[in-house]
């Protein structure tokens, strides 16, 4: 039988506001346990919520990016249950009016085709606290930092058909959060996570399948990897005459398999009722509009830019642009170095490459952008080739100065003296006329042999363009 | 002089024909004396008192002495107090201590308030007769076996026995109104949103609003004065401008137009508690208001709808208190369910745990159509109401409680008696509307309250209203001690 695969995400991204959701209580990463908790985020009785204008702002700001519907009235609910880590007993979240509605994300396959995936809604809730079951034999620690934290809740249709979809939505979300630097995006530090909704059908059927909800994937790699095995456990159940269960399941890396969590999380009634300690959200178009005209330029209509204005080709343009850091490195590199081409091939390739190694963030490069603009520079100018430039740029990496410096003290420069090549050349045409007699029979691919000694013996810094030509010439006598 | 109201304790001050100091160590002595057998106090603050009634008189000497200073208050224990225990008359809270001051707390101590203590309630507000506190029942000054009303029965208990100038309280059904006719008192309970609730413990948040238990109008208009304005700190908290509510109370009443809602005077109502509302209706007549009779079509279903409403918010609010930050844990758990459960049903009273399960079932997946959303339904037909009858009076009055003052334990067997206690004030909070209860009259020796229901906002009206009618007749003046 032919299975199709029917997923939806539920991606949470916690919004960069310096304070909490609903008091002043700073947000920052990394603090000692419960320094970051107010009278509010401990809920103490008395105390009141008090929305945070910045997240308002910012989640207005990501549905303005989708193209989606922003409701001018919407209301925080509260979602009841309890757990030491939640100190109100209640989430405040939006249920039934989310300020933003339905929009759309365009997700670009690895194969150069888009699809687009509807965006059901999104909407602003607080984050849990943390319980620390490792530290403390018998005991639970709860840590209140986090409790309080804005989140964004971004809920897909189910329009995904596969993994790799899924993937591709996940990566463009990352992509447009931090274009719009509403989110730090950071997956590792919990910015950015994701539960997935997972389901199988026969191919052509209309009707879905029972579904299971994948929580808190906090890697693209593993969302991959969770909803393909996910996905093959539901058709082995399935072909063995078994039934999906609607049910909550966790991804265990490790074993790379999902499991079931305690059936009693699934059978929460959570009791949904409107807020009263905040009033409804009132906001008008002006206040949309004015967020409107903040928007920076997104990946999809900066990657269109960088085909047109740089002549690079569709697929460059898109690594470039899917992250807004690298865009901006690259259009400063090219600006300096006035060459496109060369410029995409440098970030992408040898920069990247030193990047992912040390698994740096493109901010902090070892080479700044003006710096590798130089470099580019000497290579257009001749001053070195492309080989001697992946010296002089592993030297500007281990932070031996500058592109000029450095070819200056290792004397890289090359070599453009006709003089000084045609005396080499003839020196190696003397001392292998095995090579020139196969040569002159029409061999004609020795000449690589020619060029490979004339570098050896300049060190590599004879212009190879150079090199060629007189050889040719040479030869040919 | 302690036995004088708000107001003339303030003017005495101000002639310097009293200290603070003096007040305060009278009003401590009589507590001392008094609070056994009344039970009005929860927690008595011996030395805060004397230390704010010294920095008061400081004050005074330097000549920067405000209308407030230096008058002694006291606050119902819902009221968060820094470094004093807020109880909110339950076990659950028996060891809290809060750390900050609820806003209404705070702006007393900027005025130069001294605060006396903390007055006890029922368990998070949820009575009418102050008999679910933890701490044991108030008793009626009047007569001591009878309840001197609720939730707010500690409030009113110790300004009818004079054991403070005023008192701060909170109303979410009558919690007010109703102790303040059950004690010859005049109850104010302001529009939603005129005070802040910020560190005012939760019972129902839509509903709750902080008031006063005073003496009189012109102490209520004192009060106000100063509790009442915008908070950034609570969402819910109104912009609305705010009024001198002392500079009103002299308008004369000549063409103000008094509804009186035909469903409050129907069946229930006890005869010669009408007969006294119906005295004190023509008492408004010769001060030159005009009477037409009004109806509020829907009030019959306030009852029903506040009893979804406001245990659906309870049992959210109340679900803060799970042994883990703060408050009552029980003894030696031994998981985290059992610490919910055990904590929970030990630290919690019997009315208390009976409205979260009310609360909880209304909320349920299922019966939120039938009950929770059907009920805010309701609540909107009772605010159209209202609206549609302010359109032809000013004021709605009519009686505040169906009989004067109950036996201690004669409604305790049935819960929804009980309830029927709030029948002509909870359709006002459900409004949102300001409201009030002064005396008018005795039926057997005990007062009887009559309910001024406004306009959003027009507490400077309503004030009026009964300060005019307390200029003409003395029935606020009537004490246990001295009915004639």
């Amino acid at each position: 039988m032919e299975w199709e695969t029917v997923i939806g995400l539920e991606v949470h991204v916690q919004l960069a506001t310096a304070s909490k959701l609903f008091s002043g209580t700073s947000t920052e990463f990394g603090a000692e346990p419960n320094t970051q908790a107010n009278i509010y985020d401990l809920a103490m009785p008395g105390t009141l919520p008090v929305l945070n204008k910045e997240a308002l702002k910012m989640a207005v700001k990501f549905g303005v990016a989708i193209g989606a519907e922003i409701s001018t009235t919407s209301v925080f609910d509260r979602k009841n249950y309890f757990y030491p880590d939640l100190p109100k007993g209640y989430q405040t979240s939006q249920l039934d009016f989310p300020i933003v509605g339905k929009g759309e994300l365009v997700i670009d396959m690895e194969d150069g085709t888009q699809k687009t995936i509807g965006v059901t809604r999104a909407h602003m809730e607080e984050d849990a606290g943390k319980s620390l079951h490792e530290d403390y034999p018998d005991k639970t620690g709860i840590d209140l930092n986090r409790a309080g934290t804005p989140l964004l809740e971004i809920v897909s249709e189910p329009d995904l058909r596969n993994a790799k979809e899924a993937v591709a939505y996940l990566k463009k979300m990352h992509s447009i959060i931090c274009y719009l630097t509403i989110s730090d995006g950071d997956m590792s530090q919990g910015s950015m996570r994701c539960d997935a909704n997972v389901s199988i059908r026969q191919k052509g059927s209309d009707e879905l399948g029972t579904r299971t909800e994948i929580k808190n994937i906090n890697s693209f790699r593993y969302v991959e990897k969770a909803i393909n095995i996910e996905v093959e456990r539901q058709i082995d159940l399935i072909e063995d005459g078994g039934r999906v269960v609607q049910e909550t399941r966790l991804y265990d890396a490790d074993k790379n398999e999902t499991r079931s969590m305690r059936s009693k999380e699934v059978a929460n009634d959570y009791r949904y009722f409107p807020e009263p300690d905040l009033l409804p959200i009132v906001i008008d178009t002006k206040y949309i509009e004015a967020i409107r005209e903040t928007l920076p330029e997104l990946p999809d209509v900066k990657c269109k830019r960088f085909c047109e204005q740089y002549g690079l080709s569709e697929y460059d343009a898109l690594v470039l642009t899917s992250d807004h850091a690298t865009a901006g490195y690259f259009e400063i590199v090219t600006a300096a170095s006035g060459d496109p081409k060369l410029s995409a091939n440098w970030v992408m390739g040898d920069l990247q490459a030193i990047l992912n190694k040390d698994e740096i963030a493109i901010n902090n490069s070892p080479v700044s952008a003006d710096a590798l603009a130089i470099l580019i520079s000497r290579i257009k100018d001749n001053t070195i080739s492309s080989k001697i430039a992946k010296t002089v740029f592993e030297a500007m990496v281990d932070g031996e100065g500058d592109a000029d410096s450095i070819i200056e003290s290792k004397g890289l420069k090359q070599v453009t003296d006709t003089g000084a090549i045609e005396a080499m050349v003839d020196e190696v045409i003397a001392n292998n006329p095995d090579q020139v007699e196969q040569y002159k029979s029409g061999k004609e691919q020795v000449i690589g042999f020619f060029v490979g000694q004339i570098m050896k013996a300049s060190q590599g810094k004879a212009n190879p363009g150079q090199v060629n030509k007189l050889l040719k010439e040479k030869l040919s006598n | 002089m302690i036995d004088s109201g708000l107001a003339q304790i303030s003017r005495a001050l101000a002639a310097r024909e009293v200290s603070s100091v003096e007040l305060t160590q009278e009003y401590l002595a009589r507590i001392e004396k008094e609070n056994s057998n009344l039970n009005a106090y929860i927690t008595v603050c011996n030395e805060l008192a004397l230390e704010q009634a010294n920095a008061a008189d400081a004050v005074r000497s330097k000549g920067e002495a405000g209308a407030f200073t230096g008058i002694p208050i006291a606050h119902k224990d819902l009221f968060c107090t820094a470094g004093i225990r807020t109880s909110c008359g339950s076990r659950m809270l028996d060891n809290f201590i809060s750390p900050y001051d609820a806003t209404v707390v705070e702006r007393f101590k900027q005025a130069g308030a001294v605060t006396l203590g903390k007055t006890n309630m029922d368990e998070f507000a949820m009575g009418s007769s102050n008999e679910t506190s933890f701490y044991g029942p108030v008793k009626n000054p009047w007569d001591h076996s009878l309840v001197p009303g609720g939730s707010s029965g500690g409030s009113a208990a110790a300004v009818a026995a004079r054991l403070c100038a005023g008192a701060t309280a909170t109303d979410t059904g009558g919690s007010i109104r109703q102790p303040a006719s059950f004690t010859g008192l005049t109850g104010l309970k302001p529009t939603y949103g005129r005070v802040s609730r910020w560190g005012m413990v939760a019972f129902a948040s839509s509903l709750d609003q902080a008031g006063t238990l005073t003496q009189s109008a012109e102490d209520a208009a004192m009060m106000l004065n100063v509790m009442a304005g915008l908070d950034q700190k609570d969402s819910t908290c109104s912009d609305v401008s705010v009024d001198d509510y002392t500079a009103g109370l002299d308008k004369p009443l000549k063409g103000l137009k008094i509804g009186l809602p035909k469903e409050h005077f129907s069946e229930g109502l006890n005869a010669e508690v009408e007969q006294c509302i119906r005295d004190a209706i023509s008492e408004y007549e010769k001060l030159g208001a005009s009477i037409q009779e009004i109806s509020l079509p829907n009030s019959h279903l306030s009852v029903s709808a506040y009893y979804v409403i406001a245990p659906a918010e309870a049992s959210a609010n109340l679900s803060r208190y799970d042994a883990v930050r703060y408050g009552y844990r029980c003894e030696n758990p031994v998981d985290l369910e059992d610490m919910y459960k055990r904590s929970r049903s030990e630290g919690f009273g019997a009315e208390v745990k009976r409205r979260i399960m009310v609360g909880t079932y209304a909320l349920s997946a299922g019966y939120y159509d039938a009950y929770y959303r059907k009920a805010q339904k309701i609540r909107r037909l009772i605010k159209d109401d209202f609206q549609q009858a302010f359109e032809e009076v000013d004021v709605i009055i009519g009686p505040t409680s169906p009989h004067t003052a109950f036996p201690i334990g004669a409604q305790n067997d049935d819960p929804v008696t009980m309830y029927l206690e709030d029948i002509y004030t909870i359709a006002v909070n459900l409004a949102g509307l300001p409201g009030m209860s002064i005396p008018s009259g005795l039926v057997n020796g005990l007062p009887v309250g009559l309910q001024i229901v406004g306009r959003d906002f027009s507490e400077a009206q309503l004030l009026n209203v009964a300060h005019q009618f307390q200029l003409a007749t003395d029935w606020h003046t009537k004490t246990p001690d001295n009915q004639a």
